[in-house]
């Protein structure tokens, strides 16, 4: 069977037939770039409408149908409508900070996508350090929200910055320790050993409840972390407007809101990859006929459809819950979330010892 | 660059505080009402109320319409209970002619009242849920709203502002379709009323961001001039239906809600179960409407003796006053409206200070604002 490793390593050989090792180099790293980039726009013109679809569905309407079949267009028609505006800077803002902001956030989405892996053997960048990359430089992404807050000059963005800040700070632990209890089941941070450890089950099923307990940790934590509803204080509508973004108008506001579903996008992948087993299908003990079927679906189809699941699951969240208060918010993650995932992480390595997952 | 009122300048005299104008344009306020309020962070300080961005002076020109006209304009104060607004003029016009309602007219009058209140309430509960975050409340509420509105379109030929109660009964009589639609809103409404406990009332953050927050006690609730739910949610015995019954309300069996914790929680359950008691309501009429005239006989020029009227109502945010003082002429010589909102709002402040900017989203959701109706 065909596979990217193939198509990658044939193009690799021929190229560098055709020219020397280093333009080598360059072309192939401009062919992802241009790759990530494609990606990055598509996955937030479909994140956009998907949201959209799923909203209306939840709230008994037919959403986006207007612009294209089924409305498929629209989110397209939207980017044009943002692209031809003015992107308004105010006149009290910091003006270098207030423009760059929105570079950082959306710089720090596209580092993200690197390391994960969409395919078998289709993956940028396959780093030792794959889970602590996607940590460290997600944590990055705060300062692009506290910077746009704070050059705005607006006191609705200075409060949702703030609160943006405290919120993504906080909730990063959870996030990070939630994903440790897989870092020390499989005993490597590289986003590939993680998956083909999960060859014969996915984490899910094979590390008991506490794996269960850091997976509800991880989706309530990521939430926060990408300031999605119930969590989406920095932006709390009904409260500051528009919170960090109020003052932002044309593409800059639309890198935001990109940015904003990328995030979403990369959290749910790396969840899936962690927790279900990125591109692994899906395979039942001895069923061989079974899970010989399931292989047969390719597994860019597994990696994307767990990520959508999981990426469904959080615009659930969106479009049912109330939004919390931000003295609320703190809580639940430093007297609830926290202990609980300390408490469960040293489950995780006790059975990781004594060998009790499967 | 905003306006900076004079309010504004003063107070930001006082070093450290963060004072920031909520509206007249800001998606919580649902309208334009102009909040400033005083900042420590995030904790509130000080709420102040700023009014007269809708102020249209209906009470003056009502003075110069006569008492047949002057009713519709009461439909654009309080436009979510325009039916009750008008009962109240028609009640204080009548009271004046010293009018015998026929039973069919005052029917259909309490009918369309109860209908209202729990139009108002949907609108109000989908309202305050997205002003919590949860967008999807709104749609499920305007679900059962929209079959209100279609009773209404049909019986009176208007969504919103009805202007269906004239002096001495209503306008025309009902619509042949009127009682088999609004048993089909009743059956409706039962077999969604589920939803709203599912998907708000039992929500444990819902819970969490109500209970507790804008404590109002039965104290301050009286002398804030309070009514209705908020005034109710406080324990406080206020409807005028129980209290002074109007139309045939003191021959119907409804309760009056009543809560007593006197927080946001409080003022939402008692609107929860106020729809509950409007249903009760609707049932016990929508089978007995009596036969006969919709509309008692008047004379085409309507003269009130010289005096004046006093007439209250039970609005569906508390009780709406119409004040009229006659000098024996076409046109009323001087008219007050006594409006719920406004003093539901002055209470505000007292409930909110101390508290944090979620919460007092929380707290004026619960008090139900319209501010048509507070600005007249």
């Amino acid at each position: 069977m065909w596979s990217f490793s193939n198509i990658a390593t044939d193009f690799d050989y021929w190229l560098s037939q055709q020219v020397n090792p280093t333009w080598t180099m360059i072309i192939e790293m401009v062919i992802a770039g241009i790759g990530a980039i494609t990606l990055f726009a598509t996955l937030g013109l479909v994140l956009v409408l998907m949201e959209r679809k799923v909203a209306a569905w939840m709230q008994i309407r037919l959403g986006p149908n207007r612009v294209g079949p089924k409305g498929m267009l629209q989110s397209l028609a939207d980017t044009v409508k943002l692209l031809v505006k003015e992107g308004i800077t105010p006149d009290g803002a910091d003006k270098f900070l207030f423009n760059v902001a929105p570079f950082i956030a959306m710089i720090v989405a596209m580092l993200l996508l690197a390391p994960i892996a969409f395919a078998k053997d289709f993956q940028l960048w396959d780093l030792n350090i794959g889970v602590l990359y996607v940590t460290a430089i997600s944590s990055i992404s705060v300062i692009g929200i506290l910077m746009a807050g704070w050059a705005s000059n607006n006191k609705y963005s200075l409060l949702g910055a703030m609160r943006s800040g405290a919120q993504i700070v906080s909730y990063e632990l959870s996030a990070g320790l939630a994903i440790l209890a897989i870092v020390v089941l499989t005993g490597s941070l590289r986003l590939s050993d993680i998956i083909n450890a999960q060859a014969n089950g996915w984490w899910i099923f094979k590390g008991h409840i506490p794996v269960w307990i850091a997976f509800v940790i991880f989706i309530i934590a990521v939430t926060a972390e990408t300031n999605r509803a119930p969590f989406d204080l920095a932006e709390a509508e009904s409260e500051l407007t528009a919170g960090f973004h109020t003052e932002y108008s044309g593409m800059k506001f639309a890198l935001f809101f990109l940015a904003e579903y990328i995030n979403v996008f990369i959290v749910c992948a790396i969840g899936a990859t962690l927790f279900f087993g990125g591109w692994m299908p899906f395979h039942i003990g001895n069923w061989e006929s079974f899970n010989h079927v399931m292989d047969y679906i390719p597994s860019s189809i597994w990696f994307f459809g767990k990520t959508f699941f999981l990426i469904f699951l959080i615009m659930w969240f969106r479009w049912t819950f109330p939004r919390l208060r931000i003295d609320q918010l703190l809580n639940l993650e430093w007297k609830y979330l926290l202990p609980i995932s300390m408490v469960n992480l040293l489950l995780v390595t006790l059975m990781a010892i004594l060998g009790w997952h499967f | 660059m905003y306006r900076q009122t004079e309010i504004v300048q003063e107070a930001s005299a006082i070093e450290g505080d963060l004072i920031i104008n909520v509206g007249p344009q800001h998606p919580a306020t649902h309208g334009v009402l102009h909040l400033v309020i005083t900042l420590n962070g995030e904790t509130i300080k000080n709420v102040e109320p700023h009014l007269g961005f809708i102020h249209r002076s209906i009470e003056k020109m009502c003075e110069s319409l006569t008492y047949r006209q002057f009713i519709y304009v009461t439909s654009r104060m309080d436009y979510l209970s325009s039916h009750i607004n008008n009962h109240a003029c028609a009640l204080c016009i009548e009271k004046g002619l010293q009018l015998e309602i026929p039973p069919r007219a005052q029917v259909i009058r309490v009918l369309m009242d109860e209908l209202t209140r729990i139009a108002s309430h949907e609108l109000w509960w989908g309202a305050m849920a997205m002003d919590l975050g949860a967008f999807t409340p709104f749609f499920h509420a305007f679900r059962e709203r929209e079959s209100i509105n279609d009773i209404m379109e049909e019986t009176c030929g208007a969504r919103l502002t009805m202007n269906y109660m004239v002096p001495g009964g209503v306008m025309h009589d009902i619509h042949p379709n009127f009682q088999k639609r609004v048993k089909d809103f009743i059956v409706l409404y039962k077999s969604k009323i589920h939803e709203y406990d599912e998907m708000v009332t039992g929500n444990i953050i819902f819970q969490n961001r109500m209970k507790g927050v804008g404590y109002l006690s039965a104290e301050d609730a009286i002398s804030y001039g309070c009514t209705g739910p908020v005034a109710r949610g406080s324990g406080v015995s206020s409807d005028i239906r129980k209290l002074y019954p109007y139309e045939i309300y003191n021959t119907l069996e409804f309760d009056e809600v009543l809560e007593t914790d006197g927080d946001s929680f409080a003022r939402y359950m008692v609107r929860i179960r106020e729809m509950q008691q409007s249903i009760r309501i609707i049932e016990q009429l929508i089978d007995t409407i009596p036969d006969g005239d919709f509309q008692a006989k008047t004379k085409a020029v309507l003269k009130l003796p010289k005096g004046e009227f006093y007439s209250r109502v039970e609005t569906a945010r508390g009780e709406f006053g119409v004040y009229i003082v006659s000098e024996g002429g076409t046109t009323p010589y001087r008219i007050k409206f006594r409006s719920p909102g406004f003093s539901n709002l002055s209470a505000l402040n007292h409930m909110i200070k101390g508290g944090k900017i979620g919460d007092l989203i929380a707290a004026m959701g619960t008090l139900d604002l319209v501010i048509p109706d507070i600005d007249r």
